[in-house]
């Protein structure tokens, strides 16, 4: 394994931080700004440092109200987006929450993706954290650039504050009105906020809204439908050469014996390969082809021969991982506890009857469509990354450690990213065309083939989960137990995001785990998780979009459906009867109001909307799942009803209609928010019947889409997706749409079929 | 030395005739708008037009290129072409927009040999274009309102 990073959280560092909100003049022009992006120094040097914006029209005249955004003397807005654009179109929905509250003109609004700098704070973009992390604090900056704008556009109009209103770029009273650009031009803007007064500064009624809430055209898609888009595999340098990986056959502890490349010396443009020594230890036992061109280094890199010693996981198979799993929850020794409400231990003792079932899921890959790839300079002593990517602030200190140069002399430079889905999340693919840009002393490009992406892939780890409930005479759950294991991302991503078990012994992955902490009350219920060190030692486990909510709700879902049947009962009355919104469950402002309440409305709603109940044809059914999104404490509700039929011969599974109700507190951008969840259901249905690879050999054995078969238009069922209005906090999307719909398809096989799936994908 | 018609202008590749067009009209001649996904011709973000039809070009040596006409996603300028282009945005179809260079020059085959397709007919022409934000329910949308001169 690599060497272990300790990082700070990246929800207890909110996306935008805030000390004090500065205003004022400098001699580059009319500033604000937002203090504690610089923490330790001085106002005045907080003012400097914030104050330079790239010169847009009059260097001398521009209305910078904070790092988030600018206004020049045309009146355009510039927001820029610290957050990854890979298909959520984040920067339109942030955007729209700051020019909402800054009374701007959309229309004038355009957005920009920023480079990676401190002063942006601390970059991350997943968990469907975005909308949610940043909501408050761009509002709250909105909402002091209008009060600063409207002061002084009051002033040169003559009238008193109190008399203005702001709105579409506008300050008005009366028949009189000025516009942002005119204000920026002449005005006197001088201010500046504390905390207290920034914090207390009226941000808009939900009612007063003018673009939260409403339809929009994403700004990224233009270019997505031109062919304009740059992505980071489209970056070009004058003098780069291109870099191919030879890798070694195991993740971990490979050594290159020799290598013979004379074949390769036939190849037009090869130039030579190198063997690449990586001080961080994420590379072990990995050469580079460098040529002339990227088609060059592919077909050198067929040619030559490289002698591996391998390391010790080169005989792994995905059924070593999972043997080793049931091991790990027969010995027990290394669970750590997660949840231990109740007495389950008496609960088992004086059940009537346990119910036990184990679920599985086999490893998935990302197969974000763009491979992962990176283009790396030296350029006065600054190593530029050129590259794609969703957590900057992870993987900035390792490429330090690889490049043995400090954090502060590196830069990633933003693109649009080709799909992100969690694999962008680890930019562990830049090492090694940074590696070798030092070493050759030239811009170096590595765009990963297909079959390496899938090679070099962080996969989401195969994972087994054992149920075991206690039931009293009449069927009626009196305790759940459930154990979960798999391989951890965080544990040697970023071990200081690990929790502490609940008894204060162990810590562990809540990105493995979560899902687990359901809103179903229950008296007596223990959660515990394990490591699967077999597979840590195997693989680099990824968080793959849904992250542990993608696969724990396969076995809590499916099993509470077990139970529900079990005991004669609906499965949708089941849960309703566990969803009563008491005690832990009743839920909290402001992220979770509601509590459990909320997730029985979207399960009614559903239940409504499928007619659920209806008499269907023979090998047909329902089934019904539920969900409360990527954590607890930031729950998005969702509830999934999916129709399917089996074919009795051939075992063929067709999902037919899909319908899902989703809460997600207030939608910011509806038809994005759309989007994501057509695309989440989607993903749902492909990770449930037609993705899934299995290790062999101690790497996966499907590495293109020869093998690895994620679903294809014919394989798109009806979808039913509506948004429960609502104005509470905004939670999270990108995700959550996608965890009830698998759980709900192995339901209703059950329903349809008889036969009760408990791997995922499914195959009967 | 190839020779070949790129977007209606005249150009000459100096790359090995067996480099794959895709490498050739991306980095040679700087179209970037072709994109790679898999390199075995299964998900179609390669997509370019070889005298009209749609082909893979990941998968295409440049030697078949010669003496040819070929349309890339910045060269589609067709009436169907930009119907495409513009349904693709009024029914805000791309998320991550990768693959979307290929599904539009793929429907855009489809719309020059058949002016108003079934469901049966887009999925039979795009089930080999792969879409992983899995955008699927917009594209065939967007297809069918292309189709319908943007009604």
């Amino acid at each position: 394994m690599p060497k272990i990073i300790d990082m700070q959280s990246p929800l207890g560092n909110t996306a935008i931080t805030r000390r004090s909100f500065l205003a004022g003049s400098v001699s580059t022009g009319l500033f604000m700004g937002v203090g504690s992006l610089l923490s330790g120094c001085s106002e005045q040097e907080a003012v400097e440092a914030i104050s330079t914006p790239e010169p847009i029209v009059d260097p001398s005249k521009l209305f910078s109200p904070s790092v988030w955004f600018e206004i020049n003397t045309e009146g355009s807005v510039l927001i820029n987006i610290a957050k990854a654009e890979m298909g959520q179109h984040v920067g339109t929905a942030l955007a729209r929450v700051l020019a909402d509250e800054l009374g701007a003109n959309w229309a004038d609004v355009s957005i920009k993706h920023v480079d990676t700098d401190p002063k942006w704070g601390y970059m991350v973009t997943g968990g469907s954290w975005s909308v949610f992390t940043s909501f408050t604090a761009l509002s709250q900056a909105g909402a002091a650039g209008r009060t600063v704008l409207q002061e002084a556009g009051a002033k040169l109009l003559g009238v008193a504050n109190d008399d203005c209103k702001i709105q579409s770029g506008m300050v008005s009273a009366g028949d009189q009105s000025i516009s942002f650009a005119e204000i920026v031009l002449k005005g006197d803007i001088s201010r500046s906020f504390s905390e207290e007064e920034l914090t207390a500064l009226p941000v808009k009624a939900p009612e007063q809204r003018t673009l939260i809430g409403k339809n929009t055209a994403a700004l990224d898609i233009p270019e997505k439908a031109t062919g304009d888009a740059v992505y980071g595999i489209d970056v070009e340098l004058p003098d780069m050469v291109f870099a191919q990986p030879l890798m070694p056959p195991t993740r971990y502890g490979s050594e290159i014996k020799n290598i013979d490349d004379s074949a390769a010396k036939d190849v037009e443009g090869y130039q030579q390969t190198i063997q690449i020594t990586d001080p961080s230890e994420q590379l072990q036992g990995w050469a580079l082809v460098i040529a002339d061109s990227l088609a060059a280094a592919v077909k050198a890199a067929q040619v030559i021969k490289v002698n591996w010693q391998a390391g010790p996981t080169a005989d792994v198979n995905e059924t070593d991982l999972f043997a080793h799993a049931s091991t790990l929850i027969e010995d027990g020794s290394n669970a750590v506890l997660v949840v231990e409400d109740g007495d389950i231990t008496q609960a088992r003792e004086q059940a009537k009857q346990n119910h036990t079932a184990a679920y599985r899921t086999n490893t998935a890959l990302h197969f974000q469509l763009e491979p992962v790839n990176a283009l790396v300079e030296f350029k006065d002593g600054v190593c530029h990354i050129h590259s794609g990517n969703q957590w900057q602030s992870l993987v900035l200190p390792v490429l330090a450690s690889a490049l043995e140069m400090p954090e502060s002399e590196i830069i990633i430079h933003q693109y649009y990213l080709g799909g992100g889905f969690g694999r962008r999340l680890w930019g562990d693919y830049m090492i090694p065309a940074a590696i070798a840009a030092k070493q050759l002393g030239k811009p170096v490009k590595l765009v990963f083939q297909r079959p390496q992406d899938s090679l070099f892939d962080c996969v989401r780890s195969p994972s087994l989960q054992q149920f075991n409930a206690s039931m009293d005479a009449n069927n009626t759950v009196t305790g759940l137990e459930h154990t979960a294991v798999a391989g951890w991302p965080t544990l040697n991503l970023a071990p200081g995001f690990l929790a502490d078990g609940v008894d204060g012994n162990g810590k562990y992955d809540s990105f493995s785990i979560s899902g687990a902490d359901h809103w179903y009350t229950l008296a007596n219920h223990r959660v515990k998780t394990i490591n699967n060190d077999l597979a840590q030692r195997t693989f680099q486990p990824g968080w793959l979009r849904a992250v542990a909510p993608g696969w724990i709700a396969w076995g809590v879902e499916c099993f509470i459906d077990e139970l529900a049947v079990k005991s004669g009962s609906d499965p949708i009355d089941f849960r309703l009867s566990m969803l009563d919104g008491a005690g832990k469950n009743a839920g909290k402002a402001p992220e979770s109001i509601g509590g459990a309440n909320r997730l029985a409305r979207v399960l009614k709603d559903v239940k409504a909307r499928a007619s659920w109940g209806k008499d269907l044809p023979k090998n047909e059914g329902m089934g019904v799942a539920i969900a409360h999104g990527q954590e607890r404490t930031m729950p998005t509700w969702t509830a999934v009803i999916a129709h399917v039929a089996v074919d009795p011969a051939t075992k063929a599974i067709v999902v037919k209609k899909i319908w899902q109700s989703i809460d997600c507190g207030t939608v910011v951008h509806p038809d994005g928010a759309m989007a994501q969840a057509e695309g989440a259901t989607l993903w749902g249905v492909s990770l449930a019947l037609h993705e899934g690879t299995q290790f062999k050999n101690g790497s996966v054995a499907d590495t293109n889409l020869d093998s690895y078969t994620p679903l294809r238009m014919a394989d798109v069922p009806e979808l039913d997706i509506q948004f429960i209005s609502s104005n509470e906090t905004p939670t999270g999307l990108g995700e959550p749409p996608l965890i009830a719909v698998a759980p709900a398809i192995g339901n209703a096989v059950f329903a349809a079929s008889g036969v009760r799936a408990r791997d995922l994908p499914i195959k009967l | 030395m190839i020779k070949f018609n790129l977007n209606g202008t005249p150009v000459t590749s100096i790359s090995p005739n067996d480099t794959p067009l895709l490498w050739v009209v991306r980095d040679e001649l700087g179209l970037k708008g072709t994109k790679y996904g898999c390199g075995i011709a299964q998900c179609g973000a390669c997509t370019l037009h070889l005298n009209g039809s749609p082909i893979r070009s990941c998968s295409i040596p440049l030697s078949a290129a010669d003496g040819k006409s070929i349309t890339t996603i910045e060269g589609l300028d067709s009436q169907v072409g930009q119907a495409l282009k513009t349904a693709w945005i009024a029914e805000q179809v791309p998320q991550c927009g990768y693959c979307q260079s290929g599904q539009i020059m793929q429907a855009a085959n489809l719309l020059e040999n058949n002016a108003s397709p079934s469901d049966t007919e887009i999925t039979q022409a795009m089930n080999g274009n792969l879409c992983r934000c899995m955008a699927y329910t917009r594209i065939r949308k967007a297809i069918k309102v292309a189709a319908q001169g943007g009604e």
